[in-house]
């Protein structure tokens, strides 16, 4: 190559390693990047816009389709954000086993992205053991839902179903079983020499300048700064848990990874404390406006017909009123701003993907290190494309 | 701005230097255990797990006592169908019952959220636990009245 020419090397959007349809265009001198151009918008599929043609339980489907590695969180983050708007609380006992399905995808999400990230960097046995650990998660999913990735389990006012003994059995045994599970990743991982070469000291990134470009979730407590919306503004009964928020120092992904890994730990303890204290009680918000008539009802009492005809056809009523409520996915500070109009559809409904804003530092976090990092890197900020084109 | 009394900094982890080889063989330990455990792995389709009871698969229009269908061709589980897969002509007979005189379920535009079941206010409509309907051409995932009455027939049951 002449001197000061760079070569353009596209990655993606099939490169196995850009976890979906990442894009970046690579200009590379030598094997060092100088500049970093991603390119989104492959998996695009108007969900925001096609929401606005839907009423608001039907939504719920389409939401479990932007981070689909944690889908719970996501119908979590919707269906928390209609109950603002309509003003109503939902029983203890539906919100406890919201958080026991939030923090299983939490763990799901943690699964796949160790997995990936390791199997990346050329660690290939680990996504062999988080996949079989994962599939525990589904069993419940499935148990709880009838589906195993993406459960729509989460309704607006409650879930859908009251839950089942075995589903009790399956966290249990869960429960008991993955501290065993984690000890071997950090076995595979933790002090491993070539694990520790290809993340120590790369693509690190200070506390300051990571609030500047936006970062949430373990990428930000990675960098030591120690938020988390289940603590800055806790929301469904996440008060009621002890819970530690993991921090690291260095911002790299080093540290990224030791965030995440203590957040199976913690999420574990939620779990546990969850199902051991799950108040008895309706699992659906006692409010006619929201609350699907059973079938006995509707059977004996003609306006519970009617009711039900309305609540299925049209479902919930919203105000003319704009709300924002966030969760914590498993990537960060997910975000629904809803604008509602009155009607039985939302006017707007906008989502803040943490992934996308993690997404916008690349350029950033890219610039100057070697290409063999690049996949380390990306692999740190843990992106899901479903959730970034939304 | 950093330290509050919730975090913990797990920075403290991080291995220093030295411990090169330990840790290696440590991990080749964890697998060559794992090497000998029982695998949990299935040869699908030739063994084929149980799904649990609530499984959303192909769907099932429920028949009653006499071999009619329950179907009341309300509409509702159309109307509320996120993807609208459902398709129904109602037909009324001459004393006023309604039926379904077609009932046609895309199950390639299906997502199998389950609503449809739900909304049903007859108990009509129900997903039933076959996972694996395979067939050549999309024109056969156009589910009507016989093939919803009895899905089960699809299930593989191996050559």
């Amino acid at each position: 190559m002449a001197e000061g020419k760079t070569m353009v090397l596209n990655m993606g959007p099939h490169h196995p390693a850009t976890h979906g349809v990442l894009r970046l265009v690579l200009e590379l001198d030598g094997e060092t990047v100088v500049k970093v151009t991603p390119h989104i918008g492959q998996l695009h599929r108007g969900i925001e816009k096609i929401a606005e043609s839907m009423n608001y339980q039907q939504v719920i489907p389409l939401t479990d389709r932007l981070d689909y590695t944690a889908a719970s969180l996501n119908n979590l983050g919707y269906c928390m954000t209609v109950e603002k708007l309509l003003g109503i609380e939902v029983p203890k006992r539906a919100q406890y086993i919201r958080v026991i399905m939030g923090e299983l995808a939490r763990i799901m999400g943690h699964h796949l992205w160790l997995g990936s990230h390791a199997l990346d960097i050329g660690a290939m046995t680990v996504v062999f053991y988080t996949f079989r650990d994962r599939e525990m998660i589904m069993n419940i999913n499935e148990e709880l839902s009838g589906y195993r990735l993406t459960p729509s389990f989460l309704r607006v006012g409650g879930v859908a179903k009251d839950i089942t003994p075995d589903f009790i059995k399956y966290v249990r045994e869960f429960v008991q079983w993955f501290p065993k599970a984690v000890d071997g990743y950090n076995t595979l991982l933790t002090d491993n020499i070539i694990w520790r070469k290809r993340t120590m000291g790369i693509g690190p990134i200070a506390a300051e300048e990571a609030i500047n470009y936006g970062f949430t979730g373990p990428s930000l407590r990675g960098s030591g700064v120690a938020y988390d919306v289940r603590k800055a503004a806790p929301y469904c009964s996440y008060e009621d848990f002890d819970f530690k928020i993991p921090i690291g120092e260095n911002g790299d992904v080093y540290d990224r990874y030791l965030v995440r890994m203590e957040e199976f730990t913690q999420s574990l303890a939620i779990i546990e404390q969850a199902i051991e204290n799950l108040p008895e009680g309706p699992v659906t918000v006692d409010n006619p406006w929201v609350l699907n008539p059973n079938l006995d009802d509707v059977m004996q009492d003609i306006s519970a017909l009617i009711r039900r005809f309305k609540i299925q056809c049209e479902g919930p009523q919203v105000p003319a009123e704009e709300v924002y409520q966030a969760v914590e996915g498993s990537k960060g500070e997910l975000g629904y701003y809803l604008v509602g109009d009155g009607t039985a559809q939302p006017y707007r409904l906008k989502i803040r993907s943490p992934c996308f804003i993690l997404t916008s530092a690349l350029p950033r976090l890219l610039a100057g290190v070697m290409l063999a990092d690049v996949i380390s890197i990306i692999g740190s900020i843990d992106i899901v494309l479903g959730e970034i084109d939304r | 701005m950093s330290n509050r009394d919730y975090a913990v900094n797990v920075s403290g982890r991080r291995t220093q230097r030295g411990k090169i080889v330990l840790p290696l063989l440590k991990g080749l330990a964890y697998t060559l255990k794992n090497f000998f455990s029982k695998p949990i792995t299935i040869q699908y389709p030739t063994q084929r797990r149980e799904v649990r009871e609530r499984w959303r698969g192909l769907h099932r229009l429920n028949v009653d006592g006499q071999g009619t269908l329950k179907c009341v061709a309300c509409g509702l589980c159309a109307k509320i169908c996120p993807p609208q897969a459902i398709r129904i002509v109602p037909y009324e007979e001459e004393g006023g019952t309604r039926f379904p005189k077609e009932f046609y379920i895309d199950e390639i535009r299906c997502i199998f959220c389950g609503f449809c079941q739900e909304a049903c206010p007859v108990g009509a409509i129900e997903l039933t636990k076959v996972y694996d309907y395979v067939d050549y051409d999309r024109q056969d995932f156009q589910f009507d009245i016989t093939k919803l009455k009895d899905p089960e027939q699809f299930i593989f049951k191996g050559k």
